[in-house]
């Protein structure tokens, strides 16, 4: 009776995430593997690994592959680094300290979409206007760039800048707080015995902001590997056509997309990214796990 | 190193409109001579660790000189003072090893005073060994219990062979028994390396117990310095006379009339060379006596008998204090009636002026 008692409080909560977490996730594991799948006959011609051939050949899919990692790769040390400047900025600056905090912290309150447009009427050339910076760039002698239609690099550059300034606040506020919660005493310490400040930056502040910093990194990773709308607010929802699909995007056009109707190679996509998010999340914890060792 | 506090004052200027600066310390003079431990003694809120800071710089003062030896330190940074510190929560570097931190200080020495990593390792063993602790190098500061934390924090301040050592509430955070012991352990560390040495507390027994002298505070005010046993026999006000010794004085409204102090109508002392006036009387818990021919009579409340010390709780119309309290040596104990006589020590009895609880020498008649 005492071992039914905690599984019927449970139970609600189970029952909830079986049926709309682990059913779900079951399904897609079984559509990957499920050749020629039909969702509206409910029926394949066979079980196999051809939905995997079929998706990493796709050029569409390596072209979103690429974007993401790009993404990834410049984004999340950019981030971390320029929250981390600004924090400690902010904290070193204890009268104005609230008033900026609250400006920075205004894009994480703000809809995505309607970032997007923001930046659109930034960056965007239309027949009337080349867009705000670029009428910067002309100001300073060089010629207009097409950052929205134009080349790759550039597409990538505003798609890059957007996504450092979305997710800046939060990570401005994990590291104001984790800032604020080292002990004064050991900065105190720190100045008795003739500390630089260098040194007291690299052997006192960052080890002990540095699981802050971790987790920031880690929660970084996955996010911008699942990042699609951010892409959508800036290019329009026809990303295989802009160059700049991402993985998700690319899920999603397979489901819902123009021709759409693919939940088989979908769920390979789905599969893979998993599997990416996996392997760098678990290469996160080992070296984080190594350097944080008591 | 002699330090030399030369009217000293630290004002912190009120954020509120209209209302008045706080000044947490308060034109504070004293020469500390060389090689002496000092006890910085005071409630909460007196200034004591204000009059810390200011020494250790990590405060500037509003106005007022200090001096370490015949060098003017008053606007010099704290890493230029050459100042050990150890802080109440003893502030270790929790990431690094206890050889890694007795050794921070001496890595941040830059350019030809530099050691290298063989010197630096030696002088933090040597630092180690005095607070013998060079058996717990390699572990990390949660490994170690909170006494083995305080002598990390004494190690990492002596490493650098400071010139004065400043210690702020060091034994607070340690409990009852190993207090004892760390407060010996404090002044055995102090006279062999003979370091100027000041600390701080708001335990009256633990400054009386090592210092060479101390400095009483209130609000800011130096109230009395001096050997602690001269500063006990001798108060020279009310509130220093209450915050020295355990149980505390009792305190009672009084006079002087006569040639003698009346408290509650009777005659307890014959004194000399006091003018007639309302005076505070305070008499130490063991300057009463058991006496049938007493002339003080106050009522028993209880008898409590701990380890060595028979305490009597009694009652007075007079008092001040809020209990009042007699430790007497006494073998039977059923002996004493609900109403009993004590005979005063005189060196025990002393009184304060009404106005200003300063307090009034006097003579015992026939002394």
């Amino acid at each position: 009776m005492r071992k039914i008692k905690p599984w019927l409080y449970l139970l609600p909560a189970i029952l909830f995430l079986a049926a709309f977490m682990v059913y779900p996730l079951i399904d897609v594991f079984i559509y990957s593997f499920e050749e020629g799948y039909n969702s509206a006959s409910q029926t394949f011609r066979g079980v196999g690994l051809y939905n995997y051939m079929y998706v990493l050949r796709d050029p569409y899919f390596i072209q979103a592959l690429k974007n993401t990692f790009i993404l990834v790769i410049i984004t999340v040390p950019l981030s971390t680094g320029i929250a981390l400047l600004i924090a400690l900025g902010l904290n070193s600056i204890p009268k104005l300290k609230d008033l900026f905090q609250t400006i920075f912290f205004l894009p994480y309150v703000t809809n995505t979409l309607a970032v997007g447009l923001v930046f659109m009427i930034l960056f965007k050339k239309t027949a009337y206007s080349d867009g705000l910076i670029n009428m910067l760039i002309n100001m300073f002698g060089g010629s207009s760039i097409d950052f929205i239609d134009g080349p790759y690099w550039a597409k990538m550059f505003v798609l890059c800048f957007y996504t450092v300034w979305i997710v800046l606040p939060f990570k401005i506020l994990i590291l104001t707080s984790a800032l604020a919660s080292v002990d004064q005493n050991l900065y105190k310490a720190a100045k008795i015995d003739g500390t630089s400040r260098w040194r007291t930056f690299t052997r006192i502040t960052l080890p002990m902001i540095s699981p802050m910093i971790f987790y920031l990194i880690i929660t970084g990773f996955i996010g911008a590997f699942k990042a699609y709308s951010d892409a959508v607010a800036l290019f329009g929802t026809d990303l295989n056509a802009a160059g700049m699909n991402t993985i998700v995007g690319y899920i999603y056009d397979m489901l819902y997309g123009n021709g759409g109707g693919y939940p088989s190679y979908a769920s390979s996509a789905a599969l893979i990214l998993f599997a990416v998010v996996l392997t760098i999340t678990a290469i996160n914890l080992t070296l984080s796990g190594s350097g944080n060792k008591k | 190193m002699k330090i030399v506090l030369d009217h000293l004052t630290k004002r912190y200027p009120n954020r509120t409109k209209g209302e008045a600066d706080v000044i947490a310390v308060n034109d504070f003079n004293f020469e500390i001579p060389d090689g002496k431990l000092i006890g910085l003694l005071g409630p909460s809120g007196c200034g004591k660790s204000t009059t810390l800071n200011l020494i250790s710089g990590l405060e500037t003062a509003t106005s007022g000189k200090i001096w370490f030896g015949d060098d003017d330190v008053t606007n010099v940074p704290p890493e230029n003072r050459g100042v050990g510190l150890v802080f109440q929560s003893y502030a270790l570097y929790p990431h690094l090893t206890v050889r890694q931190n007795i050794m921070f200080p001496l890595e941040n020495v830059k350019g030809k005073d530099r050691l290298t990593k063989e010197q630096m390792k030696e002088k933090a063993l040597e630092a180690a060994k005095l607070v013998q602790i060079e058996m717990l190098m390699d572990r990390k500061p949660s490994q170690l219990s909170g006494g083995q934390q305080q002598r990390v924090a004494i190690a990492r301040a002596l490493v650098k062979l400071p010139r004065v050592l400043l210690l702020d509430e060091p034994l607070s955070n340690l409990d009852a028994r190993l207090r004892l012991a760390t407060r010996e352990e404090i002044r055995r560390i102090q006279t062999e390396t003979k370091l100027t040495t000041v600390f701080v507390t708001h335990d009256q027994e633990e400054a009386m117990s090592i210092s060479d002298f101390i400095v009483v505070m209130k609000d800011g005010i130096v109230q009395q310095i001096g050997k602690p046993q001269d500063v006990y026999d001798h108060p020279g006000n009310l509130f220093v006379a209450k915050f020295l010794g355990t149980p505390p004085i009792n305190v009672f409204e009084g006079k002087v009339e006569n040639g003698a102090i009346v408290v509650n109508g009777e005659r307890i002392l014959e004194i000399e060379g006091v003018e007639d006036q309302d005076v505070y009387v305070g008499i130490r818990p063991e300057g009463f006596l058991l006496d049938e021919k007493g002339t003080f009579h106050c009522a028993k409340k209880q008898v409590e008998v701990m380890g060595r010390d028979t305490s009597i709780v009694f009652d007075n119309p007079a008092s001040v204090s809020e209990s009042l309290r007699a430790i007497i040596t006494l073998d039977n104990r059923d002996a004493i009636g609900d109403t009993v006589c004590f005979a005063l020590k005189p060196n025990k009895v002393e009184i304060f002026k009404k106005d200003t609880e300063a307090r009034i020498d006097y003579t015992v008649k026939g002394a």
